[in-house]
């Protein structure tokens, strides 16, 4: 940063959107690999499977509003509640995240694209047609139906003879490519691409806590993926992974699963605690309060999480010691949720909170987030899981976390992060009453339930007797949900109303510090006509004016400047300091990620009908597909 | 803390590195991260292996044989051997010496095809098939998927061949080449694991 000199804004460049702009119509909408398009319809594809699974949720809660009630049979509410928790875990909570991460993290690190702009779209072609893949489920009456962990022998081929649990094994071993591949993207992104002088400690705790986030998913995928697949190979080909008469062993399936499942919990839970420490201090009018100990928790957290899967499986009969090990280790993580839980406290305490509705969202994630802790604490004690395990006690811990926990930090972030994305502000007045109908109906669904748990009401079960004390608090319950859903109602009617009405978002609507609201709103294509140049941790509230880099005469510096947004390309750089390094061609919309990711379903959807032929011609491209890519890897 | 003013902007020119700090480039980091992700599969599926084999009261199961060593370790070494080439062919396009690229990377690809027949060799010659009891699914499933990184690293050194035959490789551009040599010594490497556990292991009792 040898030297900066001031001049006059140059005219708004609009040959740039020309450069930069996708295809029209069609084939544009196939072919876009633009990082902004892809987590706009990644957010907007996981509110549609939000939307379908919480309607199933109603649907169960009115089948169990009173006493052996016959709205779904049996059969019907297996499927339910297996559609259910897989459709919220695999279908939105994982993949909202990922898709605020598309959005958010390019713009928040000051560069134009993602490190691998059509891997991006592949991974979320790959999304959508697991999605698709799993709910066309129904239009062969097969729904999965062996509960969203599918324990074995339940799922094996001698007890669940049909289509259904092929449906649940393929469709999570198929969208697990979409997160994996996903998350390198985002761990390549922050590392080689940061504005410069963007150093780790200069990154925005989401930025952190994405990458932690990306670390996890790279390490607990494969355990789940394996989960599935082995289990589909004993399905469809008759291996005996997890059959005992050969050898096999159902509790290697428990192990599978959960190695991935328990750190699945906090790759939910990291980004949606990232975001919560972008929103608190922008409307508490301060930094974040102990910035390294947030992020050191969130490391730590990624780490601990992957010894502690054990604590779903309390009640296997495992030997004491090992009981005891992950018991302790489940107790340790609270240490480091805790460490954030009090440098948001910290962080009002010392500032000016503002009351708007992404702030309420925040607060009232505060409150079910610290409930739900508490009763993981509570499970983390063996003596306390064996008596409350598969009753509605854990329904209530696991939605308090990953409803309350998840769900609310989402909402926080769309009432935040919408008016950038869309150019159009929300309704307060909207978002506050949406707010409040989502918190009350939130715990009124939520908390009884921990109640009915304690009365001995187990979790799964399609109806109950009258006389065994439930009718009452389960009526409460489906109340509640329903106006859980209500509230969600509300935020979906704002956002419509938003969209054809908002008023028009300025550029930075709540004064916050980050380098996503140096851009308009809605950003430009190219994100950055020049690259901004980071000397602080909050380059919006401390540097002003925002200084941005000029084009360099080399490789390296070239592409910060408006040249380098001309030439269609983005700076590479390197280290921690951010250091330029070179320059990085940012790839032409391309229909390929579609047509690769369609393969790839076909290869699957081969392996659901047992078809060979299809198998082999969805794998042949899928080679196809590897080798064109390294052909095009860019030599320079 | 208000909106930047439109009026002017403030422009710096950021100092270009010095010729040493180059670091790596966009595509070995993006490989780098999937290796981490394929590796933990296969300590996933050696886990299972080695869960299995403590939750059997024999293994390999009464009337299974331990694997044969002899041709199997002939073929390791066939297989780790095919690094080799691999590392004088980096060496060589490093220095711009074509020659050395284009040999290294053939020599590399006829091991590591002679490692893949034999493996099939050693399919149609197995006394199990992989249905008929634990032992017999992790054994062939965890081979199975070697063998097809071994046929995919395969695929890759023919598209990186094409490359270097056509030219479009130079002593200071050869990403997909640094890319496929990371690759390949994955594959080569994750085989140490797999043959100690399922082809030494057994005959440890």
């Amino acid at each position: 940063m040898a030297t900066t000199e001031v001049r006059p804004a140059a005219e708004e460049p609009e040959h740039l959107e020309e450069i930069w702009e996708d295809d029209p119509g069609v084939p544009g909408f196939f072919s876009t690999i633009d990082h902004k398009r892809i987590g706009k319809r990644y957010i907007y594809t996981c509110f549609v499977f939000f939307a379908v699974g919480g309607i199933m949720a109603l649907v169960m809660r009115l089948q169990l509003a009173g006493s052996e009630h016959t709205v779904l049979s049996p059969s019907a509410y297996n499927e339910l509640f297996t559609v259910h928790g897989t459709t919220m875990i695999f279908l939105f909570n994982t993949p909202v995240l990922a898709g605020f991460g598309n959005y958010l993290l390019p713009m928040m690190i000051g560069t134009r694209d993602m490190a691998f702009p059509r891997l991006n779209a592949f991974s979320y072609w790959i999304f959508v047609l697991a999605g698709i893949f799993f709910y066309s489920s129904f239009l062969v009456d097969s729904a999965p139906d062996g509960g969203w962990f599918a324990y074995t022998p339940l799922t094996d081929k001698a007890y669940s003879a049909g289509l259904n649990l092929d449906f649940w094994g393929l469709g999570v071993a198929f969208v697990g490519i979409s997160t994996t591949v996903g998350a390198v993207n985002f761990i390549v992104t922050t590392f080689k691409m940061r504005a410069p002088g963007m150093s780790l400690n200069r990154l925005p705790i989401y930025v952190w806590s994405m990458l932690v986030f990306s670390f996890m998913v790279i390490f607990a995928v494969p355990a789940v993926t394996l989960a599935a697949g082995l289990l589909e190979l004993d399905r469809l080909f008759g291996t005996a992974f997890f059959v005992p008469k050969a050898g096999g062993s159902t509790l290697l399936y428990q192990h599978l699963f959960w190695f991935w499942g328990h750190p699945e919990v906090y790759i939910l839970f990291v980004p949606a605690a990232g975001m919560i420490s972008m929103i608190i201090p922008v409307f508490s009018r301060r930094p974040l309060a102990g910035y390294l100990w947030v992020a050191a928790s969130l490391v730590a957290i990624g780490f601990i999480s992957f010894g502690v899967w054990v604590h779903h499986m309390f009640a296997t009969g495992m030997p004491a010691l090992a009981l005891s090990f992950f018991a302790a280790v489940s107790l340790i993580i609270a240490i480091p949720s805790g460490v954030q839980f009090f440098a948001w406290i910290a962080t009002m305490w010392h500032g000016t909170v503002r009351f708007t509705t992404p702030m309420l969202f925040a607060l009232g994630f505060l409150l079910v987030f610290l409930l739900g802790g508490i009763t993981g604490v509570m499970v983390a004690v063996l003596p306390f899981d064996w008596q409350a395990t598969d009753s509605y006690f854990i329904v209530a811990h696991l939605h308090y976390v990953l409803n309350g926990a998840v769900v609310f930090p989402i909402f926080a972030a769309l009432y935040f992060w919408l008016p950038k994305i869309t150019g159009r502000m929300l309704n307060e007045r909207l978002g506050h009453t949406s707010f409040w109908t989502m918190f009350i109906g939130f715990n009124l669904a939520f908390f009884p339930m921990h109640i009915l748990g304690f009365l001995g009401m187990p979790r799964r079960i399609y109806t109950y007797s009258s006389g065994l004390g439930w009718d009452a608090l389960n009526l409460v319950v489906t109340l509640g949900s329903f106006a859980f859903g209500l509230g969600v109602l509300l935020t979906i009617i704002n956002m419509a109303v938003s969209h054809f009405r908002g008023a028009r978002a300025p550029d930075n609507p709540w004064e916050a510090d980050t380098l996503e609201w140096a851009t308009s709103s809605p950003p430009p294509d190219y994100n950055f006509e020049a690259v901004p140049v980071v000397a602080s941790r909050h380059p919006l509230w401390d540097q002003q004016p925002l200084p941005v880099a000029d084009s360099g005469p080399d490789d390296a510096t070239r592409a910060f400047g408006p040249a380098g947004a001309h030439e269609h390309t983005t700076p590479i750089t390197g280290g921690l300091r951010a250091a330029p390094e070179t320059t990085m061609r940012i790839p032409e919309p391309t229909i390929l990620p579609f047509v690769f990711a369609a393969g790839l379903a076909v290869f699957v959807v081969g392996l659901l009908a047992q078809a060979l032929v299809v198998g082999v011609a969805g794998l042949a491209l899928g080679m196809v597909g590897l080798a064109w890519w390294v052909w095009r890897i860019g030599e320079h | 803390m208000t909106a930047t003013s439109p009026q002017t902007i403030q422009t710096v020119i950021v100092a270009p590195p010095s010729a040493r700090s180059r670091g790596r480039s966009v595509g070995w980091w993006g490989i780098v991260v999937v290796i981490a992700t394929e590796g933990t599969i296969f300590l996933g599926l050696l886990s299972t292996y080695f869960f299995l084999r403590a939750s059997s009261p024999r293994w390999p199961p009464a009337g299974v044989a331990a694997p044969e060593l002899p041709l199997i370790s002939v073929f390791t070494v066939v297989l780790l051997a095919s690094s080799l080439p691999i590392f004088w062919a980096e060496a060589g396009i490093a220095r711009g010496q074509q020659g050395r690229l284009r040999a290294g990377l053939l020599v590399s690809f006829l091991l590591g095809a002679a490692f893949l027949g034999n493996q099939i060799y050693e399919y149609n010659h197995l006394e199990f098939g992989w249905t008929d009891h634990a032992y017999a699914s992790i054994f062939w499933t965890t081979t199975g998927l070697h063998g097809l990184h071994v046929l995919g690293g395969l695929l890759i050194s023919l598209v990186v061949q094409a490359k270097a035959w056509s030219g479009k490789l130079s002593a200071e551009h050869h990403e997909s080449m640094q890319v496929f040599s990371l690759y390949w010594h994955f594959v080569d490497a994750v085989w140490i694991f797999v043959f100690s556990s399922l082809y030494l292991s057994p005959h440890l009792q």
